[in-house]
């Protein structure tokens, strides 16, 4: 079954006087179970790839199907339903909302989903388990370090069970074992939940845990290879 | 439903991120509330102080004079009805009080000076604890009957005549025939009222005697009616018409004394008023303060967004903070203004400029007059205007593109 489908697409952006052709003519399908990471140099596409698979950013022109439904045409409700019900986000910096816990920001999902407090309680305490944060669940981010902050991000994005997990440079702010470690994390719910990743990435070592490699240059897949993982 | 929790809880914590700021723009509210509700009661404990002297001048809510006297209030303008007639009407007709009076211009003169007056002849029994005077403080003794010999005059008129309790004085008006009408009375008591000018212009003296004096046998020249509450009259008025049935014009006190009807009546336009021009003095600050905290929090917004949270919702968390922050603010200020009332509620004393007071018909005591209702109105008025004033920040955060925010440094 097909996860995520990119029939054409184009995005370009104005810099100045300069048009940047962050995405030209891109097509790109994933399977479901996928494990797949956007490799590019910075400005080559692979956020705005990502953003444009999640709901984030619209094309200017293109189609995207996630799970087999078109959503390039979505409005913003139907975008944020979706991104709510389907689709689990790590982002490279930025990612916890400063004012709650740590189980209250991996519970957060699950409230606007509307999921009752006694489960999403138990839920998110179990994740933050199994991402190592056990007795860290009532901490603020500000109070944490960047690789659990991290963490608890990627707990937020797991803990709902999404079919979809877009994370953009998940790895950017940790250092090389918090990496392996969260990396490890990904695998697992990869091979033991068929969660499909699409991780956007210039980190060497996250490459290497993908199944699949595709690299970008000025906006356009110029590599797609599928490689054992480590 | 579920997302008021979440909501909730943003906002409160949201709220607390910035103390400083959070406490400053509270203490504005606190401030603008205490100011509201407190000037407010000041305002209409004023006006109700107003409303009650004149209406104890007067007196009563309701009155009926014989259709000429109020343009030309003399002798001549007698109700046409027997005065024991209409105490026979009226005695059991279940109002609160009533009494009927002679009220006619008149000269005072003592050996030192002369003064026009007003000569008041009632009946003290029914009278007591209607008009402005107290009979318990006043100096020397207040009249006893309808035909007590003596009068009772002002404190002030005691002084201008250079005159006081047990010296003589000399009543003089007119009679029904235009042929002087003048006796010799003794003082008997001074008053004191609130409104000084008062002092100044009623001589009170008993009904019978006065009716003597003027050679009006039975007649009297008004009779005053006192209903249950003088902002509602109507059922006072509507059976007095009918006791009277013809002969007199019956009058409610809002159109005998115009100005004190109006003012009543444009009271609480005028509380309302005070009240949305104070809270759009507030809202600057809280517009301000929100588009702050929504300035700062572009992120989180944003981060909010990507992960599925509906515009409404962000929408919802900028308006629960306000509201917040305002429902917060009103409490304490609601309070802060009732305790402010309580140690003035028996009256400030502001007999230093009681002249000035007195011009506009004020007493020298001004008693605040709290109402619910007007705490009630100002909470309300300051919630939904600040609901209003906080959805632009809002609306404004609400449409932030949520990729956008979220890498906006």
């Amino acid at each position: 079954m097909t996860a995520v489908r990119c029939v054409d697409l184009c995005k370009t952006y104005r810099q100045g006087e300069e048009d940047i052709k962050a995405l030209d003519h891109v097509s790109i399908e994933i399977d479901q179970g996928g494990f797949v990471c956007l490799s590019a140099p910075s400005g080559g596409g692979k956020t705005t790839l990502l953003n444009a698979i999640g709901g984030l950013d619209k094309p200017d022109s293109g189609e995207v199907y996630i799970a087999g439904k078109r959503i390039d045409n979505l409005s913003k409700g139907e975008l944020a339903e979706l991104r709510l019900r389907q689709i689990g986000f790590v982002f490279q910096a930025f990612n916890l909302i400063p004012v709650l816990t740590a189980r209250e920001n991996v519970e957060f999902v699950m409230q606007v989903q509307g999921i009752p407090a006694g489960e999403r309680e138990e839920k998110a305490v179990e994740i933050l388990e199994e991402v190592g944060l056990a007795g860290l669940e009532d901490r603020r981010p500000a109070d944490m370090s960047g690789g659990q902050q991290q963490r608890v991000a990627v707990a937020r994005a797991i803990v709902s069970r999404p079919a979809l997990v877009l994370a953009d440079e998940p790895t950017a702010n940790l250092d090389s074992k918090t990496s392996d470690g969260l990396m490890e994390l990904f695998r697992e719910l990869n091979d033991h939940h068929n969660t499909t990743f699409v991780i956007a990435t210039h980190d060497k070592r996250v490459m290497s845990y993908a199944k699949r490699l595709v690299r970008m240059l000025d906006g356009r897949i110029v590599e797609d290879i599928a490689q054992d993982a480590a | 439903m579920h997302m008021a929790g979440i909501l909730t809880r943003l906002a409160w914590r949201n709220l607390w991120r910035n103390h400083r700021r959070t406490l400053i723009m509270l203490l504005a509210i606190v401030l603008g509330t205490w100011a509201m509700i407190f000037m407010t009661a000041l305002m209409r404990g004023m006006v109700s102080q107003m409303v009650s002297d004149g209406i104890s001048a007067l007196p009563g809510h309701v009155q009926a004079h014989h259709p000429d006297y109020r343009d030309d209030p003399s002798i001549a303008n007698l109700i046409p009805i027997p005065d024991s007639e209409l105490v026979a009407r009226f005695a059991d007709a279940g109002f609160p009080g009533f009494a009927t009076r002679v009220r006619v211009p008149a000269v005072i003169t003592s050996e030192y000076d002369s003064r026009g007056v007003t000569l008041l002849g009632i009946d003290p029994e029914r009278e007591r604890g209607v008009t402005f005077v107290d009979y318990e403080k006043v100096e020397g003794r207040f009249l006893e009957s309808s035909d007590d010999a003596g009068v009772v005059i002002g404190r002030k008129m005691a002084e201008t005549l250079n005159t006081k309790v047990g010296k003589r004085i000399v009543l003089m008006s007119q009679d029904p025939e235009n042929e002087i009408a003048d006796r010799g009375f003794r003082v008997v008591g001074l008053f004191e009222a609130n409104v000084q000018s008062f002092e100044e212009h009623y001589v009170f003296a008993g009904k019978a005697t006065a009716q003597r004096m003027l050679r009006i046998n039975d007649q009297v020249s008004e009779l005053f009616v006192l209903g249950d509450d003088y902002r509602d009259v109507e059922a006072a008025y509507t059976r007095t018409v009918e006791l009277i049935d013809s002969g007199a014009e019956v009058k409610r006190w809002t159109e005998l004394d115009t100005f004190l009807g109006t003012m009543l009546g444009v009271m609480d336009g005028f509380v309302f008023v005070w009240i949305v021009v104070i809270f759009l003095a507030l809202s600057f600050g809280l517009v301000n303060t929100l588009v702050m905290a929504v300035f700062e929090r572009v992120r989180e917004i944003g981060l909010m967004l990507a992960l599925g949270m509906r515009p409404i919702h962000i929408l919802g968390q900028i308006v629960v903070e306000s509201v917040l922050l305002l429902a917060i603010g009103l409490a304490l200020g609601s309070m802060l203004a009732w305790a402010a009332v309580q140690p003035i509620k028996d009256g400030i004393d502001v007999s230093i400029v009681s002249e000035g007071m007195d011009m506009w018909g004020m007493s020298s005591v001004l008693q605040p007059e709290l109402l619910l209702s007007d705490v009630i109105l100002a909470n309300v008025v300051v919630l939904v205007l600040g609901f209003l004033a906080s959805l632009s920040p809002a609306w404004r955060a609400a449409h932030y593109e949520p990729i956008e925010a979220i890498t906006k440094v």
